[in-house]
C-alpha cells in the first residue's frame, strides 16, 4: 500500500495518497473545485488559475493552483473561502471578457455568481488553456499544434501558420475545447452574460466557510 | 601558457604578473563601459595610446581600456593612476594636454575635472568625488583597475585566490557555512538566502549525480544595467564565484544565461571562459584539486520571462522560454530535471570576496537582515547617473542626494522607483527608508536586482504605472490567466484614467483586479506585476483622484489633461513657436501675439520649450 498523507480539506481531515493533487484529494471526497485548462490524461498545465485554493500551513497561507499541488503532510486547504471566491470570480470575468461565446465559461460564470462583467470586452475566440495543444501531442502523438507568440498576442497555431501534415485531422482539439461550443441560448455579444440557470444553481450552496 | 596546477603555482604567477605591472611608473584606465563607448570612448582610447606611444612612454605608463567605473553621466572618463586623478567627458582633442599634464608632469588639466554642483570647486582626486566618497566598492572596484579582457590582470589583483581556498583549505560544507555567515542573500531581487539554497541543491538526489549550477545574467528592468557593467568589466569575479559554488554543491556542469542585447558582455565572458580553461582555472582537474567544472554561456532570445528561474531553465534546455509551476524546487529538479542551483550574476561576483576576507569580516557590513553591499544602476531625474555599490543600510536618502545630488534644475522629488516592474515607488515622506530587502519591501516595493529611478514632480504618477503594466502586458508570457488578461485589462483601465476617461468605480477595479492577479498569477512576474499599480496607489491615490474628478494631471504628462494656451500680454510675436509647432497649429503674424488652434494641437510641448518669454502655459 502506497504511503498515505494527512491534511485537512475545508475542516475535514482527510488522508490522501502520496503523488496525488490536491485536486484529486479534493475530488475523492466529493469537494467540488472548477477547473478549465484541467483534464484527465493531460499533464497539469496550471494556467487557467480558476482551481486556486488557499494553502495554510502554520501562519502561512498562499494561493496555489490545486491542479499541481501536491498533498503535503499538516497543511489546510481551503477550497471556499473568501480569498478563492473572489480571485475565482475575477478570473471567470477575466476570461469571459475575452471569449464571452464559451458555454462552459457562460455556465460557470451562473455558478459561480459572475452576474456582471466590468471589463473591456472583445471576442478572441480561444482561451489558451492549450488543452487542444496537450491532446494532440500526449495523446494523439502528433504535436500538430502549439503556442505562438507571447503576452497579449499569444495563439495557437500550426508551424508557420499552414496547414501541416502532422495534423491528421483527428478532431481531438475540437473535443476538448471548451470555447468552441455556443451557449445554449445562442451567440452572445462581448460583455454580455448569459445567466439562464443563475437562478436554479443556487450560488448560496457555495457558502463562505471564512 | 602551462597549465596553473596548485596553489603555490597560483601564486607564484601572480606575483610574477603583480612584477610585470609594477615595472610601469603610471597607468591610465579608460572606462570602456557600454556608456562610455556610447560617447566614444575607444577614439578617446586610442588618442591616449597614440599620445603615449610618441611620447615614448609605452615602457613607463600603463594604458588599459577597463569596464565600467560607474559615473556615466561624466563619459568618457579616465583615472591617471597612481595620483587617482578623475577626468570627465574627455575628447580625443583633450588627450595630448592630459599626458603633458598629468603623465609627464604632475599637475592637472583644470577643465577636465569635476566640478562640484554645490561650491563649483575642482575636485581632482576619483575618490573625493562626493558621487564616489559615499559608496563602498568591493564587487564594482575591481572594474576600474583591470582590463576585462586580460586574466593576468585579475590574478595580479589576487584574483582566483578565493577559488584555491575554497578547493586547498575547505570542505564544501565549511563554504557553504562561510556562505551562511556571511548572511549572503541573493541579489538577484528577491533576497531568498545563498546559502540554504546551496544546501538545498547539494542534498537533492541526482540519479547519476548530475547538478548543474547557473548564473543569470538575463537582466531586464528597464534603466538597470549592474550585472551587464560586472560581466563586461569583471568577468572573471563571476566565474570565479561559480567555479567556488561548484565545489561547495558538487556541480559537474555550469551555464550563464546572458542577453544577445549585451553583445560586449558575450565577448568579455567567452574571451574569460578560454583564459580560466587555459590557465586550468576551469575544466578538468582545476588548480590539480581534481575538480571538475566547466561553464557554457547561453545567449537568450531577448523575452523578460526567462530571467524567471524555470522559464531560464526551459529556455536553455532549447523550449519555450516560459515558466511552470514551482511545487517541486528547481535546486530538486531543475534543468533537464536535475538538482539545479541558479543565482544572479552580482551573487556570484560576491561569493570570492567573502572567501578572501573571511565572512565575519564580510557580515561587519550591513543591517541585521542584509549583509554587504548592494549595486544600483541610479537613473531618471538625478544629477549624477551612474553605477554606484552601496553599503546595505545606507538610506534611500543618501543615495539620491549625496551620492546622485539630487534632482537636476532645482526640481522637487517625487518618489523613486526601486525593484523594476516588480518593485514600488517610494515616496519623499519614506526617503529615510534604508537599503534593506525587509524594509524595502514592508514599504511596498522590493530590493529587486537593483534599478533605481528617480522621479521629480514632473513624473506623472498615473503614467508611471502605465509605462510598468504596458511593459508587463507586453512581456507576460501569456502562460496563465491572470498575468495576462488581468494585466491587459488593468493597462486598459490605468490608460482610460490617464485620458481622463477614467470612473472611481474603475479606479475600485483596478485595486481588485491588481490584487487577484498578485494572488492567483503562475510565477514570480505576474506576481509582482501588480506593484507598480498597488504601490502608485498607495501613495499617490490624489493623483489618481485627480485623473477621475478634476480631469487634470499636474505633472503636466498625460497628453489628453494638458492644454496649451499663448498669454496674448507676454507673447511678443516672435513666431518661434509657430515656426516649431509640427501640426501647424498655431496661428499668428509677425509681431503680434500667436494663439493655438486646440483642435489641431498635438500637445507635443514644443512651442512651451522653444518659447523665451514664457508666453505659452501648460495646464
Amino acid at each position: 500500500m502506497s504511503e498515505m498523507i494527512n491534511l485537512v480539506i475545508d475542516g475535514q481531515a482527510v488522508e490522501a495518497e502520496r503523488g496525488w493533487t490536491v485536486l484529486e484529494a479534493a475530488r475523492y471526497y466529493g469537494v467540488d473545485i472548477p477547473t478549465l485548462c484541467h483534464k484527465e490524461g493531460l499533464a497539469p498545465y496550471s494556467a487557467c488559475r480558476l482551481c486556486v485554493v488557499e494553502i495554510r500551513r502554520g501562519n502561512r497561507s498562499q494561493l496555489s493552483a490545486s491542479c499541481s499541488f501536491p498533498v503535503q503532510d499538516g497543511i489546510e486547504v481551503l477550497t471556499n473561502s473568501a480569498r478563492v471566491q473572489k480571485s475565482r470570480k475575477v478570473i471567470i470575468e477575466l476570461m469571459l471578457a475575452s471569449c464571452p461565446n464559451s458555454r462552459t465559461l457562460q455556465c460557470l460564470a451562473s455558478k459561480y455568481g459572475v452576474t456582471k462583467i466590468r471589463y473591456k470586452s472583445e471576442d478572441r475566440g480561444c482561451v489558451l488553456c492549450g488543452l487542444c495543444v496537450r491532446v494532440c501531442e500526449e495523446q494523439m502523438g502528433a504535436g500538430a499544434i502549439g503556442f505562438f507568440y507571447r503576452g497579449t498576442g499569444r495563439e495557437v497555431a500550426m508551424p508557420f501558420h499552414t496547414r501541416d501534415e502532422l495534423c491528421r485531422e483527428c478532431g481531438a482539439c475540437l473535443y476538448v475545447c471548451p470555447v468552441c461550443e455556443l451557449p445554449c441560448q445562442g451567440p452572445l455579444q462581448p460583455g454580455e452574460l448569459c445567466n439562464a440557470c443563475l437562478d436554479t444553481l443556487q450560488i448560496e450552496a457555495f457558502p463562505c466557510r471564512e | 601558457m602551462t597549465r596553473i596546477t596548485s596553489p603555490a603555482a597560483l601564486e607564484q604567477f601572480r606575483q610574477e604578473a603583480q612584477a610585470k605591472r609594477e615595472r610601469f611608473k603610471m597607468g591610465v584606465s579608460v572606462c570602456g563601459g557600454t556608456g562610455c563607448q556610447a560617447q566614444e570612448c575607444k577614439d578617446v582610447f586610442e588618442a591616449f595610446r597614440t599620445a603615449i606611444h610618441d611620447g615614448g612612454l609605452a615602457d613607463t605608463v600603463e594604458l588599459k581600456l577597463t569596464g565600467c567605473h560607474g559615473f556615466c553621466e561624466m563619459g568618457p572618463l579616465a583615472v591617471i593612476h597612481p595620483a587617482g586623478i578623475f577626468y570627465k567627458r574627455i575628447t580625443p582633442e583633450d588627450v595630448p594636454s592630459i599626458v603633458e599634464k598629468s603623465v609627464l608632469g604632475d599637475g592637472v588639466v583644470e577643465e577636465l575635472l569635476f566640478e562640484n554642483p554645490l561650491d563649483g570647486g575642482k575636485v581632482a582626486e576619483e575618490a573625493a568625488i562626493p558621487f564616489y566618497a559615499r559608496q563602498n566598492r568591493m564587487v564594482l572596484g575591481m572594474n576600474g583597475k583591470i582590463d576585462p579582457q586580460n586574466i593576468d590582470d585579475y590574478i595580479a589583483q589576487g584574483g582566483y585566490a578565493a577559488l584555491a581556498k575554497a578547493l586547498f583549505e575547505m570542505e564544501p560544507e565549511d563554504i557553504i557555512d562561510s556562505v551562511e555567515r556571511a548572511g549572503l542573500r541573493g541579489r538577484g531581487g528577491a533576497g531568498f538566502p545563498t546559502a540554504m539554497k546551496w544546501r538545498s541543491c547539494r542534498a537533492a538526489q541526482s540519479s547519476d549525480g548530475t547538478r548543474y549550477l547557473l548564473c543569470n545574467a538575463d537582466e531586464g528592468d528597464p534603466g538597470a544595467y549592474m550585472d551587464r557593467s560586472l560581466l563586461e568589466g569583471n568577468p572573471h569575479a563571476v566565474l570565479e564565484g561559480m567555479v567556488i559554488g561548484a565545489r561547495a554543491i558538487g556541480a559537474t556542469e555550469g551555464y550563464i544565461y546572458v542577453r544577445h542585447e549585451y553583445p560586449l558582455a558575450v565577448e568579455n565572458l567567452l574571451v574569460a571562459l578560454d583564459q580560466a580553461r587555459l590557465y586550468g582555472l576551469l575544466g578538468n582537474n582545476i588548480l590539480g584539486s581534481g575538480l571538475d567544472f566547466d561553464v557554457k554561456v547561453s545567449v537568450g532570445g531577448g523575452a523578460f520571462v526567462c530571467g524567471e528561474s524555470t522559464a531560464l531553465m526551459a529556455s536553455i534546455e532549447g523550449r519555450i522560454g516560459e515558466p511552470r509551476v514551482k511545487h517541486v524546487h528547481t535546486v530538486e529538479k531543475g534543468l533537464f530535471n536535475k538538482p539545479t542551483n541558479l543565482n544572479n550574476v552580482e551573487t556570484w561576483a560576491n561569493v570570492p570576496l567573502i572567501l578572501n576576507e573571511g565572512a565575519d569580516a564580510y557580515a561587519a557590513t550591513g543591517t541585521e537582515s542584509s549583509k554587504g553591499t548592494k549595486i544600483f544602476s541610479l537613473v531618471g531625474k538625478i544629477r549624477n547617473t551612474g553605477l554606484v555599490e552601496v553599503p546595505m543600510g545606507i538610506t534611500l536618502k543618501e543615495i539620491v542626494y549625496d551620492i546622485g545630488g539630487g534632482m537636476p534644475e532645482g526640481k522637487d522629488f517625487k518618489a523613486v522607483q526601486t525593484g523594476g516592474p516588480s518593485g514600488g515607488c517610494i515616496p519623499g515622506s519614506l526617503l529615510d527608508t534604508p537599503v534593506d530587502f525587509d524594509r524595502l519591501v514592508d514599504v511596498g516595493s522590493m530590493m529587486g536586482s537593483g534599478g533605481m529611478i528617480v522621479m521629480d514632480e514632473e513624473t506623472c504618477m498615473v503614467d508611471i504605472a502605465r509605462y510598468f503594466l504596458d511593459f508587463l502586458s507586453e512581456e507576460s508570457c501569456g502562460k496563465c490567466v491572470p498575468c495576462r488578461e488581468g494585466l491587459k485589462q488593468m493597462l486598459a483601465i490605468v490608460s482610460d484614467i490617464a485620458e481622463g476617461e477614467g470612473t472611481r468605480d474603475q479606479l475600485d477595479l483596478l485595486l481588485e483586479t491588481a490584487e487577484v492577479v498578485r494572488d492567483t498569477s503562475l510565477c514570480g512576474l505576474g506576481q509582482t506585476a501588480s506593484n507598480p499599480v498597488l504601490s502608485t496607489i498607495r501613495y499617490f491615490e490624489d493623483e489618481y483622484i485627480e485623473h477621475i474628478e478634476q480631469r487634470k494631471c499636474r505633472a503636466g504628462v498625460c497628453r489628453a489633461l494638458i492644454t496649451y494656451t499663448i498669454d496674448a500680454e507676454l507673447c511678443n510675436g516672435c513666431m518661434r513657436c509657430l515656426k516649431a509647432c509640427p501640426s501647424k497649429a498655431i496661428a499668428g503674424e509677425k509681431k503680434k501675439s500667436h494663439s493655438i488652434d486646440q483642435q489641431n494641437c498635438e500637445k507635443c510641448g514644443i512651442c512651451f520649450e522653444v518659447c523665451e518669454f514664457n508666453a505659452v502655459t501648460r495646464m
